[in-house]
């Protein structure tokens, strides 16, 4: 049989073991709406049941500012970037830290939060993991909104590049999702993944320039430091924020770019791989 | 290979991989413990090196959920698809609706597939009503326009307006159904599959649900439909087929096909059973199995008045304190009748097979043809309980109508019910008879 017996219906699926799936990303937008209620729902959820929600997000950033200025600012006495205050620099580095970290946690326990849906209706799984991430993105508003008051309180005024700044968030979520498609899909297999999380999170918070600039590593290191994907992310958010000399080391920034998309690819791929199998696992 | 097939399924197979404890030595000699802990160490690294799930277990079985499934399915057509627990009707539903992937075979499907495998997917009990019919419908695959468009239909449906801003998790439980059930009710694919939803609700709501899949049958399209409910299946399919370990063993007209269905009740086994190789659908926390089980009265037809009496025997795989028998009991058509639970006895210091026998000394059923799903385990439903095995599809058996005074069989209609009330007492009552005794 063909498709052209078919009388004026043109929507032709075809299920095979191992079949990739031909009209996966043309599936994926007709299913935008999902994903945007998806979205909607979790921040809706998030917000609804918790008074406590909006303060969390205000008290985390901001205690862990002032600790890491104390810390690093004042006893370590390591410099800051580009003439700004400390607190500022290390606020800079840490939106997209936060939004870094917030992304993994929420889309990694996001399709064994799902589970009922990924069993019981199809849809390309990518717009779970990818809706939680939206969630992140409201954390992030409010993180933004915390670097605004700190900057005005400090009478500390970002240069033209801050225009750039959503650049550097669309390229710190890439950076996230790589990574996080990889936990997810991987997580619905080993469920032992989700406990990898929490180290990743607390190990990269200071294998990543967040309390500190990057500056301060050495030449002849510099070219491994940037192998870790959020050191050009957040160079390039102080870059945006910080004006005056912060500066910006393009080779290395490059590398960054390159590991962010090498993550991607790794992890949309091996998501499309094992999605076809977990509704049997989940 | 005419023109209006909407559905061709060719020679599918679903294929599980099950792991099994095989009987444990006891761990002597460190070394052993070492070799078995680094074998399962080396094994469980390949599996993930080669992207395979990790099973547990020691030995790992291979289970068709179904095997070699072909059927076409018409435009227009409404097909019912039945069989036992276990026979692999929903696996058919969920590779039909993308949810899983075949092992093998290949299915073609002309149109757009809506599935409604469960009532309610998605929903979320901190949403309120509006907004879950939104999220429901997203989630049905309904644009968000068409769900604005027949908005205040689905809400008429499901008769909850005055509660439409009050979160769900506020909602009793009949209000949640008829709300699912009416967001569902309104999608307008032109396949439609839908998994054994008439079970919902109230019986009022359910004839109203009913009614609304004879309308979408009258209106064209084609509905694959699965139900426990033989009478449903009947009245709605023009056609069905009916799934036996998952292979099709009849594909014709639905009258056919449950009376075929029916019959198979027939062939399961008399006397001792091995039940310790077959296949579980739910798996237990496998700390015991449930290896022979036996109907002390055979296949043959118990008096209504007579114990039903039913012998297990288990083996202890891990140390466990207690143990307690639950079963189920089904009506011929897979409805539940009632279930029970034995006391706990102290199994503490028995390792390897036991035995328990179970009385369920007045059962009260109304003569009819039954069977048997039987768990051990530990707890009941008042304490939360946790089974160690359960094996379905068990022990049928027949209860017998009474003679009567004549000594002809009497007569039970089925759509009397399961269950025969006994002891009904008829008194007269003269306080209330009113004006008109005087």
């Amino acid at each position: 049989m063909t498709d052209d017996t078919t009388p004026g219906h043109g929507h032709v699926l075809i299920l095979e073991p191992g079949r990739a799936d031909r009209h996966y990303w043309r599936d994926l937008w007709a299913y935008r709406e999902l994903f945007a209620i998806l979205a909607w729902r979790d921040v809706a959820v998030r917000y609804k049941q918790t008074v406590i929600g909006v303060a969390w997000a205000v008290i985390r950033p901001s205690l862990t500012m002032v600790i890491f200025t104390v810390v690093f600012g004042r006893l370590a006495k390591l410099p800051s970037e580009g003439g700004a205050p400390y607190p500022v620099m290390v606020f800079a580095g840490m939106l997209p830290w936060f939004l870094f970290s917030t992304i993994l946690s929420e889309a990694s326990g996001s399709l064994v939060g799902n589970a009922n849906l990924v069993g019981k209706v199809y849809f390309p799984r990518l717009i779970i993991p990818a809706s939680s991430a939206a969630v992140a993105l409201v954390d992030f508003a409010i993180n933004f909104a915390i670097l605004l008051s700190l900057m005005v309180w400090y009478g500390y005024w970002p240069s033209w590049r801050i225009a750039l700044l959503p650049a550097f968030v669309v390229l710190s979520m890439l950076a996230s999702l790589g990574p996080a498609f990889l936990i997810t899909a991987l997580n619905v297999k080993y469920r032992d993944f989700r406990y990898i999380i929490p180290f990743i999170v607390q190990f990269g918070l200071y294998v990543s320039p967040v309390g500190f600039s990057s500056e301060i590593v050495s030449e002849h290191w510099r070219f491994f430091y940037s192998l870790n994907p959020m050191v050009g992310v957040i160079d390039g958010f102080r870059w945006c924020i910080l004006g005056g000399d912060s500066s910006i080391y393009l080779p290395d920034f490059l590398l960054s770019l390159g590991v962010v998309a090498a993550f991607l690819w790794l992890g949309v791929t091996y998501f499309r791989r094992t999605e076809r199998s977990f509704a049997d696992l989940i | 290979m005419s023109a209006d097939v909407i559905i061709r399924a060719e020679g599918l197979g679903k294929k599980y991989t099950i792991g099994h404890a095989t009987d444990r030595e006891r761990y002597v000699a460190l070394r052993d413990v070492l070799a078995r802990g680094a074998r399962d160490a080396w094994r469980k690294t390949v599996d993930m090196a080669r992207g395979r799930p990790i099973v547990a277990g020691d030995t790992v079985e291979e289970f068709w959920a179904l095997k070699d499934v072909s059927f076409e399915v018409k435009r227009g057509e409404v097909l019912g698809i039945i069989g036992r627990n276990g026979a692999g009707k929903s696996t058919l539903l969920k590779i039909l609706s993308r949810i899983t992937e075949p092992s093998e075979g290949r299915v073609t499907i002309h149109g757009r597939v809506a599935s409604l495998l469960e009532v309610g997917t998605g929903f979320h009990s901190e949403l309120t009503g509006r907004e879950n019919i939104y999220l429901n419908g997203a989630i049905l695959g309904m644009r968000r326009a068409e769900v604005r468009r027949k908005f205040d239909e689905i809400v008429a449906f499901s008769e909850v307006e005055k509660f439409l801003d009050t979160p769900v998790k506020h909602y009793s439980s009949g209000m949640y159904v008829r709300l699912a059930f009416s967001v569902a009710a309104h999608l307008e694919p032109e396949i439609l599959i839908v998994d054994e939803v008439l079970a919902v609700g109230d019986a009022r709501f359910q004839m109203k649900c009913l009614g609304k899949l004879s309308e979408v049958v009258g209106g064209g399209r084609t509905v694959l439909f699965v139900s426990h409910n033989i009478a449903a299946v009947e009245r709605l399919a023009f056609r069905s087929i009916l799934l036996q370990n998952g292979q099709v063993i009849a594909n014709g007209p639905a009258a056919s096909t449950v009376s075929t269905y029916l019959r198979t009740f027939k062939d399961l086994p008399a006397g001792w059973i091995n039940v310790e190789t077959t296949p579980r659908k739910y798996l237990g926390t496998r700390q015991a199995v449930i290896t022979h089980i036996f109907l002390d009265h055979g296949q043959s037809l118990i008096s209504r008045d007579h114990p039903i009496i039913f012998t297990l025997r288990s083996k202890i795989i891990d140390p466990i304190n207690v143990m307690r028998v639950s079963f189920t009991i089904f009506a011929l058509d897979g409805t539940p009748v009632g279930s029970g639970f034995s006391n706990e006895m102290d199994v503490s210091h028995h390792h390897g097979a036991i035995g328990h026998r179970v009385t369920i000394s007045a059962p009260g059923l109304a003569p009819g043809r039954y069977y048997f799903g039987i768990a051990i385990g530990r707890g009941d439903h008042t304490s939360g309980h946790v089974d160690y095995d359960v094996v379905f599809d068990c022990l049928p058996f027949e209860v017998a109508p009474p003679l009567t005074k004549d000594g002809v069989l009497s007569f039970w209609s089925h759509a009397w019910g399961p269950v025969l009330f006994t002891n009904v007492v008829l008194t007269a009552d003269s306080k209330n008879v009113g004006a008109d005794a005087a």
